[in-house]
């Protein structure tokens, strides 16, 4: 069973020679002329202001974790649309039906405590 | 496939387990209810009577005998008799918890919405049949509980404490899912009734994973050596809270142990391994707590080295070595909510007990008598005294090891009990026959508060319960007829 992946290896390490060897030959071979031009953030890129290592509002996290969950929502709906059908046709539709939903709803309740407890007001 | 049959007991199914979808419902009903109503005073009193109502479902179950969903979850037995025991522990914890959040203005609704999710992660875990299901309720517990100690967020020894038990608690579900990976790779089932059969006598890779789950298990549990989030834990969290973590959660971990003992190993295979880990349980957790002076901390300690006499018992491997650490997980459950109940009442710091030392709790006994008697009880029902339900309980787990041969075993766990006499009767002793030094604090201001009549309430009836669990057997016998 492990042989069958024996080609994937070999691509692996083709990948990683091919890249590694490249990068290498740049810095190598290639001119090595540095300038403050140059150096400076590429095209649209702003000059840095100030540290990143600054203090992020709470909100920020908040909202992540709602898009997480709603994120993980879609991630287990999916398996669910696809075999939807053949639930339908074996004519167990209204309880697959009725257990997503249930899924869906006390998602919903998450967020609207969410939204009742001021999660996502930015004063 | 046929699917036609896939939800054709759904109705039966929900029906059985209804103090799951009980429990379950009232957290979400809490959850809305709260955001609409902020510390209202009727979301505890929603809590208690789902949890009632619940128990109350649950009470016919006891002499049912089957699977639902399935063969997800169990039905009746023994899983019904664990889940009595989580939604008994869970009603006694919301009543002393309601006065004492009241007093330290956390009476949040999000308390008791994490409650009721955290028994509901319980009676899952209690009921399980199935690994899946043994994980989802772990999570569903574990998860819940880090937020519950983490609750008084401006006390810094909770926020350490809660970031402590997520840490090590993440950890360990890593170890425990690693373990469910190796299993179905040995077994190729999921389902506990099937593995027993599929393991055969088992390859290493089977034993490899027996050995991550039982790590998980083992610190769920509080056992040596996965026992060091345990006295933090309980010293930062709140103490009603504390009472209900170190009972029901502990029941419920216990119960999908013996679940997996019974019904997924090979049977006489892990009996040396159990001893081993009884032992040092025992031995380290009575040592250990021997030097506490913080009450909590004690106790703490005292409820690792009982989780190893519940290991002696399921050490034995037998069937009365199972019913045997069933009974003892009820009466721990009792004084253990007792004990905690009453240190609850005793924290004029307001900091959670966390600085609270032995010394400042010198002739208390005398000045506050309820509290003081019913400690009484509690701490001579941990110690294992006749007649009251601890030495009851020693009997039932330490009787199963001995008609199994393991009589080295026995004689360990009765000599650590014996040790653990010295720290629990100096509780008492420092109650009772030591006063109070000029200037101690709490001495007068502090000590000018009104037990609630719900703590007292909960207080009696823990004492009366353990009396009466101490000279029947009617809880024995039942526990006695769930494994074959």
């Amino acid at each position: 069973m492990l042989s069958d992946f024996y080609p994937l290896f070999v691509q692996l390490a083709i990948a990683a020679g091919l890249s590694f060897t490249l990068l290498k030959a740049a810095a190598l071979i290639g001119p090595n002329r540095h300038n403050i031009v140059k150096r400076k953030a590429y095209e649209s890129g702003m000059d840095p202001i100030g540290s990143a290592h600054e203090r992020y509002s709470v909100k920020f996290y908040l909202v992540a974790m709602i898009f997480i969950v709603f994120d993980v929502e879609v991630v287990f709906l999916y398996p669910w649309a696809v075999s939807f059908k053949e639930f339908l046709e074996a004519g167990a539709g209204p309880g697959v039906m009725g257990v997503v939903m249930l899924f869906v709803i006390v998602l919903a309740i998450g967020l609207l405590y969410d939204i009742k407890k001021g999660g996502l007001e930015f004063d | 496939m046929d699917l036609s049959q896939a939800y054709s007991s759904m109705w039966a199914d929900i029906a059985a387990a209804l103090p799951l979808v009980i429990v379950s419902l009232a957290g979400l009903v809490v959850v809305v209810f709260d955001a609409y109503r902020n510390r209202h005073a009727a979301t505890p009193l929603i809590t208690l009577a789902a949890l009632v109502l619940a128990f109350a479902v649950e009470i016919p179950a006891l002499s049912a005998d089957g699977t639902a969903f399935h063969g997800m979850l169990r039905i009746g037995g023994a899983a019904a008799f664990v889940n009595l025991l989580i939604l008994g522990s869970g009603i006694l914890t919301v009543m002393l918890a309601m006065p004492y959040l009241k007093r330290l203005d956390m009476h949040i609704g999000e308390v008791y919405s994490m409650v009721l999710f955290a028994t509901a992660g319980m009676l899952m875990l209690g009921a399980a049949n199935h690994l899946v299901t043994i994980f989802v309720g772990l999570e569903t517990m574990s998860v819940c509980l880090y937020i519950l100690t983490g609750l008084v967020r401006k006390n810094q020894g909770a926020i350490e404490s809660a970031l402590k038990y997520f840490l090590l608690g993440a950890f360990s579900t890593g170890f425990f899912l690693y373990g469910m990976a190796l299993l179905y790779g040995a077994t190729g089932t999921m389902s506990l009734s099937d593995m027993q059969v599929a393991a055969g006598s088992g390859s290493v890779m089977f034993w490899a994973g027996v050995a991550l789950l039982l790590v998980g298990f083992l610190f769920k549990v509080s056992a040596v050596p996965f026992h060091m989030w345990t006295p933090d834990v309980y010293q930062g969290a709140p103490t009603p809270l504390v009472g209900f973590m170190s009972t029901a959660s502990k029941a419920a971990a216990f119960a999908a142990l013996i679940t997996v003992l019974v019904l997924a190993l090979p049977p006489e295979r892990w009996t040396g391994v159990l001893a081993v880990f009884a032992v040092i349980t025992m031995v380290i957790g009575n040592v250990l707590a021997l030097s506490q002076s913080n009450v909590k901390r004690m106790l703490a300690y005292s409820s690792i080295a009982h989780a190893g006499y519940i290991l002696v018992a399921l050490a034995a491997g037998t069937p009365e070595g199972y019913s045997g650490a069933l009974f003892y997980l009820l009466v721990y459950t009792v004084m253990n909510i007792g004990a905690f109940g009453v240190m609850s009442q005793l924290e004029w710091d307001d900091a959670q007990g966390s600085t609270q030392s032995l010394d400042s709790l010198a002739g208390v006994g005398y000045r506050r008598p309820l509290l003081g008697w019913t400690m009484v009880f509690f701490m001579f029902s941990l110690a294992g005294f006749p007649p009251l339900a601890g030495f009851l309980g020693k009997w039932a787990v330490f009787a199963p090891a001995i008609d199994a041969d393991l009589v080295w075993l026995a004689i360990t766990g009765v000599l650590a009990s014996a040790v653990s006499a010295y720290y629990y009767l100096r509780v008492l002793v420092v109650f009772f026959m030591k006063s109070a030094r000029d200037g101690e604090p709490g001495t007068a201001a502090g000590e000018a508060f009104v037990i609630p009549t719900m703590t007292r309430g909960v207080l009696i009836f823990c004492t009366a319960l353990l009396v009466v669990l101490g000279v029947t057997t009617f809880a024995w016998d039942l526990t006695g007829t769930f494994f074959g």
